[in-house]
């Protein structure tokens, strides 16, 4: 922690407004790098040691500073979450990457993302994905994103401002659905428009803390099983199990 | 007095009025600073901000201490100075506190949050400063009659906390506080009529100005709600709007409405659920907690959603008649039991307001939901409505009341409630007719905290009420989001536990525990690592608890209403693993009421030391008649030990209150005035010890009443307290003031008493002393919690008697200090 504190204040006294190109690379790849620990850590809770080798490679492409305020960006590649403005956050990079894993995309699938939020997921998502649909109901927020992907040539994601309770009719089934805008539970629209097969991953906590991921599954239109996953290396006995 | 130098006015007549107003507004000034800091934060920082901003009064002693020799022959001049600034500043400061962007849940991550919260600390303490610097003025410059001095200073405080709860029901808070700016700067002209001064009328015109200036800044000032609470997040919703707002001291409620996006308010609606719920309107309670109220044409087949919940379990074990709805808030489980067919519902709610909304603005929308034949509406607290209930239930239904992020984020910690406690269930249960059933929902969390330790509380609870096998009598589900306990009046029998898991395979819920349940059946739909809830249950329920809860990483011990701590789950030895965790996905898993509590004692003593120290210091290196090491240390001692000891019995008992008069806030109010009010009669009565001898005697004489008194109360009073549960309010108020009435008298004596003597002593030590006892107590505040939280506040009492015999011990002895030169 002290060393923390000191690397911050040096942050808040340097002026210069932003790191070079090679310095953001090197940031991500320590990034990943973290990442690639903290599930080694967890490997027994989440269900496997380390993540699909395409979600590590997306996490160490996509530029996320690109995607953060500019006052954020050398903060870019802490594993942290990060106010994004509008009373939201861009959720911690091993969360992300996680929740990416935990959808087991290939790149044939269309993804649904409730609440697109800076567009960082959306945009990590696109990476495997065939098609990315992604709903922001804060409609500067979705404007916003909706110009940074563009900026940035995700050609196939598609940013729609709205309510995203019904999700998307009309480009439905999907085969992944997303739900980080959560409101007080999973709207039934959504599981209805999730293919036989297909897997919602939904983050429940609050904006920075992640308390557990919920992994819904659907095997048919009538059995759907949730696996509610703790991210972090506890066992809540002495002694584990 | 040696070459201590400050005169003393014995003549003139202290401006007591001017005293009262200022005290009065100041104590003002901390309740409605509470209630807005739960507002703009939550609770707990509002517990934290205000323990460390009463710093003011310990810094306000060490001034006092330096510039003492500045002071002499200019005290009318610096009491109206520090009466008025401090008005100017209770408005100001707020103001500038308010454009600090800080943000609780980067306080680990981001080095300016911690910053920021401190110079919140140091803002929001300077009006306390500004009033503790005018008494303390007031306290020296009367010398002779500290006791009367001492005694408006009580009497405003007592008057300004009952009004200040008073005005919340009629002001928002925000306009509650400019009034109370304005009546700290009259303080400042009254003084100046009262003592005569030449110059009152310029001193009133000047009044008058700063009065304007700290109006035009308080006009139009809205708290500014931190953009993490759910307020703030649902306002970012286009078309989304505060409708609405009504302020008590119970909650300022925000009612929403949004014409484009409908809200959607179902906690744990199954994954399966076909149908949607209906248009809603929120109303938040300090921009948190929404509760729903659901349009609604009175035609039971609208609410078919409230059949997907694992709160509508209940109905699907039994057939129900009589409903009884704890927190019943918008209306959400008294239309799920209209809709399984209730043919009496008792909606029970605490907040006027609330009910006020569904029976007015809302009454057609909702359906006259409040108003049917069926379902009757009562204002009041769960426990009372209860303790006080004739009637018998099919089933006693507890609301999910707070909200998942305060839940999930531990920020409840520390709020007290009574009604998870072990003898809360118990008068559940007792109200329950044959085969009923007592339904409480809670949000589930992962690893389980809060539903395990109401699972030991539901064991605790029937075990108490005689039920030698409380297994057979609880059944609990869970779905993904929330679960749902049951506990029975009556042994479960198979054909209801048959519905259970009809209903649980419906909705995709799991069981997680009923009597005889195999292990294959308790982690099918919603899968953990590991059935925590299951094997959690089990073990509770069987001879291993005591192994299995010593072995667990949070508390379960259940809450009882001498520990009303139901959200407090933490355990010291855990945190250094959840630290170490923090970065990768640990920091859910702390609970940062305690934490924070615990952040402020240190700050709190830490300061208070540098505070207490630096007077010190500063008397060597001027190398004047210091005043001895004894006198010193004795005045230390006996200050501390009345400091602590007043507000570690004063907070105790109106806990106790709470659950005499069931409304946390007459508790509140009645506690601080009936408190404050007696105490100061008795801070007036120690002017009748007119030297050192006979005041060591009224000290020795006040703490052995102090002692005795306190001690029946513990023993004898606390628990005939429960005979009052049905008796008429008027006849309530009356028996508690009663009761605090001669404590609160005798509590009042001994810090008159001896600044008296000090005053003649060592009058140097004066404001010292009052610093002291202003750091004293600012340590007391939060010290009173921690003791709370792991002992009970029936040890919080019995440690205040003892600081009270420790300052009886310790008492000053009035020897002149400044003679001897040591």
């Amino acid at each position: 922690m002290p060393s923390r504190c000191v690397v911050s204040v040096a942050l808040l006294l340097a002026m210069s407004p932003a790191a070079p190109a090679e310095d953001y690379e090197r940031n991500r790849a320590r990034m990943v790098e973290l990442i690639r620990q903290d599930v080694a850590d967890t490997s027994r809770y989440i269900g496997k040691a380390s993540l699909d080798d395409r979600v590590m490679d997306v996490m160490g492409r996509v530029p996320r500073h690109l995607f953060v305020p500019q006052a954020q960006r050398r903060l870019a590649y802490e594993n942290r979450p990060l106010p994004i403005g509008h009373g939201q956050t861009i959720s911690q990079p091993y969360i992300v990457a996680l929740m990416t894993d935990l959808l087991e995309l290939t790149p044939e699938h269309r993804v649904l993302e409730l609440g697109t939020g800076s567009g960082y997921q959306a945009a990590v998502l696109a990476e495997i994905a065939a098609e990315v649909y992604t709903i922001e109901i804060i409609e500067p927020l979705g404007r916003e994103a909706r110009a940074r992907l563009g900026q940035l040539d995700y050609a196939n994601v598609h940013v729609e401002i709205g309510d995203g309770y019904y999700g998307l009719e009309a480009q439905a089934p999907f085969d992944a659905i997303v739900v980080t805008a959560a409101a007080s539970h999973v709207p039934p629209p959504l599981v209805r428009q999730l293919k036989i097969g297909g897997r919602m991953v939904v983050p429940v906590g609050t904006e920075f803390m992640v308390q557990q991921l919920l992994l819904v599954e659907k095997q048919s239109p009538d059995t759907i099983t949730t696996r509610q996953i703790l991210p972090v290396r506890f066992v809540p006995l002495t002694g584990g199990h | 007095m040696g070459t201590d130098t400050t005169t003393f006015d014995t003549t003139g007549r202290p401006p007591f009025l001017a005293i009262s107003l200022l005290s009065a507004a100041a104590i003002a000034y901390e309740v409605l600073l509470v209630r807005l800091l739960a507002i703009v934060q939550w609770h707990h920082f509002a517990h934290m901000v205000i323990s460390l901003a009463l710093l003011g009064y310990g810094a306000s002693g060490t001034f006092l201490t330096l510039l003492r020799p500045r002071l002499a022959g200019r005290w009318s001049a610096a009491f109206i100075a520090n009466a008025m600034l401090f008005g100017v500043a209770a408005v100001v400061c707020f103001k500038l506190a308010q454009r600090v962007p800080f943000n609780a849940e980067e306080v680990l991550w981001d080095v300016r949050q911690p910053l920021r919260m401190a110079f919140n600390y140091l803002i929001l303490a300077l009006p306390f400063f500004f009033a503790a610097n005018a008494v303390g003025i007031a306290l020296q410059w009367f010398g002779g009659r500290i006791g009367r001095v001492y005694a408006a200073d009580l009497a405003g405080a007592a008057i300004g906390s009952a009004a200040a709860v008073a005005a919340l029901f009629v002001l928002f808070p925000v306009a509650a506080l400019v009034v109370a700016g304005i009546v700290g700067i009259a303080a400042g002209a009254v003084a100046a009529w009262e003592l005569g001064l030449a110059r009152r009328w310029p001193v009133t015109l000047a009044a008058v100005a700063a009065g304007a200036f700290a109006a035009a800044a308080g006009v139009g000032e809205r708290p500014a709600l931190s953009p993490y609470k759910s307020l703030s997040q649902t306002l970012r919703i286009g078309g989304t709007e505060v409708v609405a707002e009504r302020a008590s001291p119970l909650g300022w409620l925000a009612v929403v409405e949004s014409d484009a996006v409908p809200l959607r308010h179902v906690p744990g609606l199954s994954l399966t659920a076909r149908a949607e719920p209906p248009a809603q309107v929120g109303v938040f309670t300090d921009g948190d907690g929404m509760t729903a109220i659901t349009r609604w044409t009175g035609d039971v087949s609208e609410l078919v959603y409230l059949e997907a919940v694992t709160a509508a379990l209940p109905y699907r074990v039994r057939p129900i008649e009589r409903v009884l709805v704890l927190g019943a808030g918008g209306g959400a489980e008294v239309l799920q039991a209209l809709h399984f067919g209730a043919t009496a519902v008792d909606a029970v709610e605490l907040n006027r307001q609330i009910v006020e909304l569904v029976r007015g603005r809302y009454r057609e929308f909702s359906g006259r939901l409040y108003d049917r034949a069926a379902v009757r509406v009562a204002v009041a607290d769960a426990r009372g409505f209860v303790a006080a209930a004739g009637e018998h239930y099919d089933l006693v239904q507890l609301a999910l009341v707070d909200s998942f992020a305060a839940s999930a984020a531990g920020l409840q910690s520390l709020s007290e409630s009574y009604l998870y406690t072990v003898e809360a269930l118990q008068s559940y249960l007792a109200h329950l007719r044959p085969d009923g059933m007592l339904a409480i929902t809670r949000w589930i969390a992962v690893p389980p905290r809060d539903m395990l330790k109401l699972v030991a509380a539901a064991v605790d609870a029937l075990r108490a009420s005689g039920v030698a096998d409380p297994g057979r009598r609880l059944a609990l589900i869970r779905g993904w989001q929330t679960g749902t306990l049951l506990v029975k009046n009556g042994e479960f029998t198979a054909s209801e536990i048959d519905r259970l898991l009809a209903f649980c395979a419906e909705h995709l819920f799991d069981a997680a525990y009923f009597d005889g349940m195999p292990a294959a059946l308790a982690n099918r739909f919603n899968r953990l690592p590991r059935p925590y809830f299951f094997e959690g249950t089990r073990a509770i329920i069987g001879p291993g608890r005591d192994a299995y809860l010593a072995r667990y990483k949070f508390g379960l011990t259940p809450a009882t209403d001498d520990r009303p701590f139901h959200a407090h789950f933490f355990k010291w030895r855990t945190l250094p693993e959840i630290l170490a965790l923090r970065d990768s996905g640990g920091m859910p898993l702390v609970e940062w009421g305690y934490l924070v509590l615990i952040a402020t004692l240190v700050k709190a003593l830490l300061a208070s030391a540098v505070l207490i120290l630096l007077p010190l210091w500063w008397f060597r290196r001027r190398n004047g008649p210091t005043p001895s090491p004894v006198g010193r240390r004795r005045t230390l001692v006996y200050f501390t030990a009345i400091g602590l000891a007043f507000l570690f019995i004063e907070i105790a008992f109106i806990q106790k209150f709470i659950l005499v008069f069931h409304h946390p806030v007459y508790a509140v109010a009645a506690g601080l005035t009936a408190f404050l009010l007696f105490a100061g009669l008795g801070s007036a009565w120690s002017r009748r010890y007119d030297d050192a001898f006979r005041r060591r005697r009224g000290v020795a004489l006040a703490i052995g009443g102090i002692v005795t008194v306190g001690l029946l109360h513990v023993f004898v009073l606390a628990p005939l307290a429960s005979m009052l549960a049905q008796a008429a309010p008027v006849t309530k108020v009356a028996a508690a003031i009663g009761a605090v009435a001669p404590l609160a008298f005798c509590m009042g004596l001994p810090f008159p008493l001896a600044m008296s003597t000090l005053s003649e002593s060592a009058p140097r030590l004066v404001p010292w002393a009052w610093g002291v006892n202003g750091c004293a107590s600012v340590v007391s505040a939060v010290l009173a919690t921690v003791v709370a939280v792991h002992l009970g506040f029936q040890a919080v009492i019995l440690m205040g008697l003892g600081l009270y015999v420790v300052a009886l011990l310790a008492q000053p002895t009035g020897q002149r200090v400044g003679a001897s030169g040591g």
